[in-house]
């Protein structure tokens, strides 16, 4: 006879910490389809009048960050950007949807962590990249595969999670 | 006058446009109304004001215009976005679950009213009751 009320109590407990698993997670972060595949090329002007395109990443593990100045979670994130380019990790910044001289102004006054910026004006990049809002950092390996995907504002945690274990140590 | 004339083109242009595409128009708004928008996670890009709904709307129309059929339309989107961009997602082996739960869990619930039903069924009849004795009861109450 208790048998019985062990079935229904147990599917019970199952739902609970099914539940209680998904209350963990966050809904705003949508898994990218894109990580193991390359990284979608592009060919976009630099402010220095030149090119960049996407096979020019490859040779070593590169941050590419799509970002704007007129993002304020981008400002949360720029430290960390900035000492990350200290320790020699290299950031292409994305200009997304976003004029350049706004963008200059923005890295004059806050200190600029990328090694090379391509200017992505009109998004088309980021929606090849499936960025559905900024700050979004990709990290992409030597060989141009999209390894990983972090949306939102980088964090020290998060660097140290998930993205330190892709770079090569050094 | 030219001015005029140029206005009435102009309508006339516009109207010729929508008359030839209809068809385009109303694959156009299915679309949208099916396609997730990343931003506002609850609305479609039709129903969308984000920024990013209003550039994959334009992706669509683009799209559309450009002659690429609804299925390629859907996944250029799902190459980008996942399969969370599709409020009706493809029937593949991560979607088993969502697609056939309900109905597994409908079968389960009917398999257990059925057992339920079956056992009451089979319960011992009430017992039946003492007709003398009732009787006697009865006659017992009449004035």
């Amino acid at each position: 006879m208790k048998v019985r009320f062990l079935v229904p109590a147990g599917a019970l407990a199952a739902l609970v910490v099914l539940f209680a698993l998904g209350l963990t997670r966050d809904p705003s972060k949508i898994p990218s389809p894109l990580i193991g595949k390359p990284a979608p090329a592009f060919n976009l002007p630099t402010p220095e009048g030149g090119r960049l395109d996407v096979d020019s990443l490859r040779g070593q593990v590169v941050l590419v960050n799509f970002w704007a100045s007129w993002c304020t979670p981008c400002l949360e994130e720029h430290p960390l950007l900035m000492e990350l380019a200290r320790s020699g990790v290299k950031i292409v910044g994305m200009n997304y949807k976003n004029d350049l001289p706004a963008a200059q102004q923005w890295l004059a006054r806050h200190g600029n962590p990328f090694s090379v910026i391509a200017q992505d004006q009109d998004g088309r990049v980021g929606l090849d990249w499936g960025v559905y809002g900024v700050p979004e950092t990709f990290v992409v390996d030597a060989s141009g595969v999209i390894r990983h995907k972090h949306v939102g504002p980088l964090t020290r945690a998060a660097w140290q999670a998930e993205i330190a274990p892709l770079l090569p140590s050094s | 006058m030219t001015r005029v004339l140029a206005a009435l083109v102009l309508v006339a242009g516009v109207a010729a446009a929508q008359d030839a595409a209809p068809e385009a128009e109303a694959r156009y708004y299915a679309l949208i109304a099916e396609l997730r928008c990343l931003v506002c996670q609850n609305q479609s890009i039709a129903e969308s004001n984000a920024p990013l709904a209003a550039d994959l709307r334009e992706q669509v129309r683009a799209q559309i215009a450009a002659g690429r059929s609804d299925a390629e339309i859907i996944d250029f989107l799902t190459a980008r976005y996942g399969d969370f961009v599709r409020y009706r997602p493809a029937f593949e082996g991560m979607t088993v679950l969502l697609w056939l739960g309900p109905f597994v869990l409908l079968l389960a619930a009917g398999v257990v009213a059925v057992l339920f039903i079956k056992r009451s069924r089979r319960a011992p009849a009430p017992v039946a009751p003492d007709s003398q004795r009732l009787r006697a009861l009865l006659d017992e109450k009449r004035p």
